[in-house]
């Protein structure tokens, strides 16, 4: 490859089992010794973040949720929008670590386990909006269905009611795929820990993991039964989520589109996400060579597809405002591009369905600089979206007596930030404590890993 | 302070003392070729209490080991099974039979409306089963202090390198034989390894008595904790300050008052508007007659007086009086009020019938303010006289 080779090295893995060692290192290398500056730069950062955000619920659980923008036609606002964009950032993840896995593709294995941390933490991020959006989040509980002293039930045939199922689902299988594929690499980091805290914290979170093949061949099942579970769920679950707009009346939200599109639009966002994050990552833990720049590339085709998915859907939806005859359909989408909030729009198009279209190129797909620079792009497009279906519908609906306008307060903005810092938090703990590559997926994946000469009829 | 934690830290690093009692004999291999051919010659040799330790699930390392299929696909399915049978019974008490709604005109089971929880519910279960039952029920872990563990062998198969033990629980074990055997396959390393000292009897944790019961000291504390927590949060009134104002409300004690009221007492013999005592109850005809009727017999007060008899009298003396109750005999019919002697009656008398009832009648004080019940009169007066008009009544 004629391109910069750094990145492009692959390890020595065919000559003998030593370098497997030399992925241990690299791999454990942030788990084992003392965080740098820049980690510490990075965590302050987050953590501030955080804090602002903090300050902002705060206000937002003492005064009410008057303290947001939210009004009476646009009753749906920055909750909302976040609580889309991070649920759909986790979407990539489990496409990774399921989808992918189920298609055989072994390049995932050196970007699974970032991007399932990545999924859990997206997802928690994201549960935290519509708690709040409730406005008494200390009465949480109700949307479960639990019996209570008012002998009420929760309604099954709300939407609302069927992302606390979806999402909680999500969540919890999300985490315990992530979990079992830890085991092993905790197992390992037990044998390896030096001092004596470290090694006991390990042997409890490894659960005594021996990888004896009697438990390899249970857990391999179980991933990939895991793995075969997973794959419908994350393609539920923005499918419901996209059903709390496509089951109501609001023109602009009541289209059939709407499950795969948002289906499409999570995994591109997530995509976003998890290139931007990995970008860094492999550069300030020196594993490009481990995070090759195949994986980008291949990342970025990703991007190129279903960034044009995303932008199939919006053509078809100005397409089937026109072709339904709907004059309220029609003008809601004339709003939308040249309304007050066409600029919102104009920013989503260019960013999700213009500037991806710059990886058909293969010398931008393999450029660092220019992919870091366009997934940022997709991660605010994909925040812009959420934006645009939620408050452009909300703005100007049927009764032009009912109009009015959505301008997001300092709490608002301060709660996305806060988001973002709690992201970051989580994410920069994780790295500095797991190990951010599975390791016993990569080792099994390097050439010479597998037996030359077993019968094919005993392969399962 | 520091120090004694640093000293545990040293402590817990350290290897524990090992027992001459032996666990196993263990030997590395340096291929995945070599490891395949190792397990193949182990099962070949009759050893059952053996297994292979790898860094990664090995290809082909099943068939090696004659191992059969697992069964937990099976067992995934049922609780899959499980989990929408129980979404489906959940659903249908709760909508279809506890707590019948109408939601947009559909059934109270609504099949299409209830799929997506029947398929969360499906993943869920049969994902949480899946791990926990290979977890706890194949593999037997938490087993957190097995003998291998910190071993040198343990060491390389958990990282670079694959490793066989053979367990001294095998019928066919004996130190020196399986040395030299695993020695025959390719071995390296051979090591045996002894239980750790404190530790004879390999146990699994989870069944541990002390492990149970802190376990049920823990559900036990945070069901109370958790129902204590709720039943405060459900009480907790989220933005008080509309129903907390400073202001006087009528049943508190106030500090303004001699007598610590904040709703004095009216002053004593005050009559509320309206509730003016009547004080003919039980007094004979002849005296009530000496009630006289304050409201003017004018167009307003009889077309008052109709609208009220219609409504509250009509029903059981008839829409002209004459006692033919619409009640169907649920009621004894009255007598008509066409009587003579109703119609000698003073104002007074019928008005008195309506306050204080009569016989059977009920009382109608409550349901007809004093001055309707005067107006109900002369509309009575009205029917009279139209029943028994005279020739010269008529125009
Ligand atoms: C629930 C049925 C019922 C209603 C309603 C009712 N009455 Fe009567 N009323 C009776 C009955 C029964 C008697 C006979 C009582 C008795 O046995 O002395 C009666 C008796 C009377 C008498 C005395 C008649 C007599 O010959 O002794 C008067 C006057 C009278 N009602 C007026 C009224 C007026 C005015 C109203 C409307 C405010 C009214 N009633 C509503 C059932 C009713």
């Amino acid at each position: 490859m004629a391109f910069d080779s750094t990145y492009t090295r692959e390890l020595p893995l065919v000559d003998s089992r030593s370098s497997f060692a030399e992925i241990d290192d690299t791999v454990l290398a942030p788990t084992e010794r003392k965080p740098s500056k820049k980690w510490f730069v990075a965590f302050l950062m987050a953590n501030t973040a955080l804090l602002i955000g903090a300050i902002c619920v705060g206000y937002t659980l003492y005064y009410g949720i008057g303290m947001w923008g939210n009004n009476n036609p646009v009753g749906w606002g920055f909750d909302i929008i976040n609580f889309v964009f991070w649920i759909g950032i986790g979407h990539a993840g489990t496409l990774i670590s399921a989808i992918l896995f189920l298609f055989r593709q072994k390049w995932r294995t050196a970007i699974a386990r970032f991007a399932e941390a990545m999924t859990i933490f997206a997802v928690m991020t994201a549960g935290i909006f519509p708690i709040l959006h409730t406005g008494r989040p200390w009465l949480a509980g109700y949307l479960l269905p639990y019996p209570n002293q008012n002998a009420l039930w929760v309604n099954f045939t709300s939407p609302l009611l069927w992302d606390v199922f979806a999402v909680s689902t999500y969540l919890t299988i999300s985490f315990v795929f992530w979990g079992i594929g830890l085991i092993p690499d905790i197992a390992l980091m037990r044998a390896r820990a030096v001092s004596g805290i470290k090694k006991s914290i390990y042997a409890i979170l490894s659960l005594g993991w021996k990888g004896s093949n009697r438990d390899w061949q249970n857990y391999e099942r179980v991933y990939l039964i895991l793995a075969g579970l997973s794959t419908p769920l994350v393609l539920s679950v923005h499918t419901i989520v996209s059903f709390d707009f496509a089951v109501s009346v609001i023109p602009g939200w009541h289209t059939t589109i709407f499950p795969p599109y948002f289906v499409a639009g999570a995994i591109f966002s997530g995509f976003g996400m998890v290139s931007t994050c990995l970008i860094i990552l492999r550069k300030v833990y020196d594993m490009e060579n481990i995070i090759t720049l195949n994986h980008i590339e291949k990342m970025n085709k990703i991007l190129l597809a279903t960034g044009t998915m995303v932008g199939y859907a919006y053509g078809m939806e100005f397409f089937i405002a026109w072709y339904s005859g709907n004059p309220f359909e029609s003008f809601v989408f004339i709003n939308r591009a040249f309304g007050p909030y066409a600029w919102a729009y104009w920013i989503m198009i260019a960013c999700n369905v213009g500037f991806p279209q710059l990886f058909w190129f293969k010398k931008i797909r393999r450029n660092i600089g220019i992919t870091f620079v366009l997934v940022l792009l997709v991660n605010v497009g994909m925040w812009f979206e959420r934006f645009v279906i939620i408050v452009t519908s909300l703005h100007r609906d049927f009764l032009p007596a009912s109009w009015g306008m959505y301008i997001p307060t300092m709490y608002d903005l301060g709660i996305l930030l806060g988001s973002f810092g709690l992201f970051f938090t989580l994410l920069l703990l994780f790295v500095k404590v797991m190990p951010s590559v599975s390791l016993a997926e990569i080792k099994a994946v390097v050439p010479g890993a597998q037996p030359t000469h077993h019968h094919h009829s005993e392969e399962h | 302070m520091l120090k004694k934690i640093l000293k545990l830290d040293e402590d817990l690093a350290k290897d524990g003392p090992r027992s001459s009692k032996v666990h196993s004999v263990a030997a590395l291999f340096d291929t995945p070729d070599e490891i395949i051919h190792a397990a193949a010659e182990t099962s070949n040799a009759g050893y059952d209490k053996y297994d292979v330790y790898t860094p990664y699930p090995v290809h082909g390392m099943d068939a090696a080991m004659r191992m059969k299929e697992t069964v937990i696909g099976k067992f995934a399915f049922l609780a899959g099974f499980t989990g929408v049978s129980l979404a489906v019974a959940m659903i249908g008490y709760m909508s279809g039979f506890d707590y019948k709604n109408i939601i947009g005109g559909k059934p109270f089971f609504n099949l299409p409306a209830s799929i997506p929880i029947m398929f969360e519910l499906t993943v869920l279960i049969s994902g949480l089963f899946c791990v926990f039952g290979m977890l706890l029920l194949w593999n037997k872990l938490p087993q957190i202090s097995n003998p291998l563990h910190d071993t040198n062998f343990m060491k390389y198969t958990s990282s670079t390198r694959f490793g066989v033990a053979i367990e001294a629980s095998d019928a066919q074990f004996d130190v020196d034989k399986v040395k030299s055997f695993l020695a025959g396959v390719g071995g390296k390393d051979i090591e045996v390894v002894y239980y750790p000292e404190e530790n004879i009897v390999p146990q699994t944790p989870i069944f541990n008595r002390q492990f149970i019961y802190t376990l049920i000291l823990v559900a036990i504390v945070t069901a109370l904790g958790t129902y204590g927590a709720i039943g405060k949060l459900v009480n907790i009134l989220p933005f008080d300050w509309m129903h907390n104002q400073f202001k006087v409300n009528p049943q508190n004690t106030s500090t303004l008052f001699k007598d610590g009221r904040s709703m004095q007492r009216p002053v004593d013999g005050t009559v509320a508007r309206g509730y003016m005592p009547y004080e003919y109850t039980g007094m004979p005809d002849s005296l009530v007659k000496l009630l006289s009727n304050p409201v003017p017999m004018d167009e307003k007060s009889i077309t008052r007086g109709k609208k009220q008899y219609n409504t509250y009298c009509s029903p059981c003396h008839g829409y002209f009086g004459a006692g033919d109750s619409r009640l169907n005999g649920q009621f004894p019919n009255p007598p008509t009020l066409h009587s003579k002697k109703v119609r000698e009656w003073a104002d007074g008398n019928i008005y008195n019938v309506m306050t204080n009832g009569q016989n059977t009648m009920p009382s109608y004080a409550k349901q007809i303010s004093r001055d309707d019940r005067w107006a109900i009169v002369n509309y009575i007066r009205v029917l009279q006289r139209a029943e028994n008009a005279k020739d010269t009544d008529l125009p």
